[in-house]
């Protein structure tokens, strides 16, 4: 069994998914048989604390705190009579470059279900759900035999493996909208309601899905719960290349030789996986700059190459991990097009909840359009500063899309100002020649 | 929507949407709380969701018509107009839009002869503009039903829309 690559160890080249036998055959299920009933919940919450296990679902929040702001004493009342405590995973997996919990889902969706079995129980959680995009086809079949297998095995359901605790899951497909993604909107979403977040506080681990306990994660990182129950805190520590810890999907797209996805230890440099795993630039192509975690990260450049991708690195250079999938701007792509197309995207998928948001954002998009149209005037820039500044601060809106949509804007105006003037002073996009354009 | 909808008409859901919505209402606390899975449920029956189908679901759930169609209008995947047999989810994302999606979007209106929101004549398919697919490694992709098409060129459209084909 592959140690270093924990997450991806049953994911073969065909990616033709794992079944039950071939996971419990690698092992799969002897982290839960070890713990359920056998370690105490504290136990289990102290292993994923130490182990520094951050969120992988684009914030990098500590797991093991996030988990321990659910109340563990009995939660029943009035509104609750059964005393439900809620698991979701997020597998709404929408950001703009980012393909890796497809990969984890649809290859070995087991790994993901024993994460969640010993999640739950350390939250002791009686429910649990799988919210996916409604275009996971694939995944959500795997997912849903998994769970089947499972409920014949004793791994799900009531009194799992005699340890007198129960766990029912479901899978909801989503019906689509990226804001379903963001944790709060998730919970609007599973309710049957429009998607629009709520406010915090109250946070979800202490009124969520109907007003009860609940707990958010990102597909990838609840896929790493299993793997530090079993193998504790400091193995985990030992796999990063950095202080963060364990492993992550990278990802890269784009103008590459070779695009893909690979797990990596945390902290493997920006250079490494763009030019050992995906191959280099294609052939004519140069770099000029990478999203580094999907498109609502700011810009890096060739000047950022030879950093840690893990959270505090990343952050520190003015950007973001985020989903630690990279995409890439060559020098044959106009940058004003490129976010031009991110703008109109998070102006589509805005909620509507609140105005700078609904409103600024398609003026945003209107006023990229002008210039890589060629209608750009000088004082265009002005006005986008203006918006990333209103748009852009955080408290000015009601959830992080529409801050999120600004950070490409601001770093590609930061980094590549002349490519936003040769449009206004030229009078045309100085890319246009190019192909399919 | 512009129009109201109109009051009360007599559609019924059939038996199986019925069981299918009443099987999700069975392990949630309220039963508007199903309201997609039950939107989801029916069009899976019927393509698309009528306003009368819309009003069979919205009585079922005892809510109002008015607050379901706020509902069903806010997600891109309910469909409240017929689409075709088959949807063509091109994606327009950032990944897809470097490899040149624009100019696929166009291949197929030049096929098809059907723009983005549209559906052809003989309600084969519609075509629909989608958020990043989840596969910017094999960029452009799209789905055609629930067939995932990686590294679209003119040759898969061809293949997939050209006459003789469709
Ligand atoms: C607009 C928006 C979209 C988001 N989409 C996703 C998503 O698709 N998947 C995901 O895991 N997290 C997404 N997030 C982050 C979630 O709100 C939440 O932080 C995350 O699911 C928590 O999981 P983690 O702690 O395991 O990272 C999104 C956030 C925002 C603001
Ligand atoms: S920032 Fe945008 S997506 Fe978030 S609540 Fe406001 S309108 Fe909705
Ligand atoms: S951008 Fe098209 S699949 Fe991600």
């Amino acid at each position: 069994m592959n140690l270093d690559r924990p997450l991806t160890r049953n994911v073969r080249p065909d990616r033709s998914p794992t079944d039950l036998h071939s996971y419990e055959s690698n092992g799969g299920y002897q982290s839960l048989r070890g713990a359920i009933g056998k370690s105490s919940p504290a136990d289990c919450l102290q292993i994923i604390k130490d182990s520094n296990l951050r969120g992988r679902g684009g914030a990098g929040f500590p797991t093991g705190m996030k988990w321990s702001f659910v109340p563990m004493e009995n939660v029943s009342n009035a509104s609750n009579p059964d005393g439900h405590k809620y698991l979701i995973c997020n597998a709404d997996e929408m950001e703009p470059g980012t393909f890796k919990d497809r990969l984890l889902m649809e290859c070995d969706p087991h790994q993901l279900i024993e994460g969640m079995i010993l999640a739950a129980y350390t939250l002791q959680a009686d429910v649990a759900y799988i919210f996916i995009r409604a275009e996971y086809y694939k995944a959500t079949q795997r997912l849903r035999e998994a769970i089947e297998d499972c409920k014949r095995k004793g791994y799900l359901g009531q009194n799992i493996l005699g340890s007198g605790f129960d766990l029912t899951m479901h899978v909801h497909v989503s019906a689509g909208r990226y804001i379903c993604g963001e944790e709060t909107a998730l919970i609007s979403a599973l309710e049957g309601k429009r998607a629009n977040p709520r406010a915090k506080p109250p946070f979800p681990q202490v009124s969520g899905l109907w007003g009860r306990p609940t707990i958010v994660n990102n597909v990838e990182t609840l896929c790493n719960v299993h793997h530090i129950i079993e193998r504790g805190a400091d193995w985990f520590q030992s796999l990063g290349k950095t202080k963060d810890s364990g492993t992550k999907l990278y990802g890269v797209s784009g103008r590459v030789k070779n695009p893909g996805c690979w797990e990596l230890p945390m902290g493997t440099t920006v250079r490494e996986i763009l030019e050992e795993y995906a191959g280099g630039m294609e052939d004519g192509y140069q770099l000029r700059g990478f999203l580094p975690g999907g498109g609502s990260t700011d810009f890096l450049t060739t000047e950022h190459l030879d950093l840690a991708m893990d959270y505090d690195t990343i952050g520190k250079a003015g950007s973001r991990m985020g989903t630690g999938t990279m995409i890439i701007l060559d020098d044959k792509t106009c940058p004003v097009g490129f976010v031009k197309n991110l703008i109109e995207f998070f102006a589509r998928e805005s909620c509507g909840f609140c105005t700078p948001c609904r409103d600024g954002l398609p003026w945003s998009a209107q006023v990229l359009d002008d210039i890589e149209s060629g209608r750009g005037k000088a004082e265009d820039m002005d006005t986008l500063a203006r918006q990333v500044q209103f748009i852009g601060a955080i408290g000015n809106t009601h959830c992080a899309l529409a801050p999120g949509a600004m950070e490409p804007l601001q770093s590609a105006m930061k980094y590549f100002p002349d490519d936003f003037t040769r449009h206004i002073d030229g009078g045309a996009c100085p890319y246009c020649d190019r192909e399919n354009r | 929507m512009s129009e109201l909808i109109p009051v009360c008409t007599d559609e019924q859901l059939s038996e199986t949407e019925l069981a299918a919505i009443d099987a999700e209402i069975a392990h949630v606390p309220y039963r508007a709380s199903v309201a997609i899975d039950a939107l989801k449920i029916v069009q899976a029956q019927r393509g698309w969701v009528s306003d009368d189908a819309l009003q069979a679901i919205a009585r079922h759930l005892k809510m109002s018509a008015e607050e379901l169609d706020g509902i069903a209008t806010f997600y891109n995947l309910i469909f409240r107009r017929p689409v075709g047999d088959k949807v063509i989810l091109l994606c327009d994302s950032i990944s897809c839009w470097i490899k040149g999606c624009d100019g696929l979007t166009q291949g197929v209106t030049d096929l098809l002869g059907v723009g983005p929101g549209e559906t052809t004549p003989d309600k084969a398919y519609t075509l629909l503009p989608i958020t990043c697919l989840g596969a910017c490694d094999k960029a452009p992709v799209m789905m055609v039903g629930e067939e995932l098409y990686e590294n679209v060129d003119e040759q898969t459209l061809h293949a997939l829309f050209g006459k003789g084909q469709a």
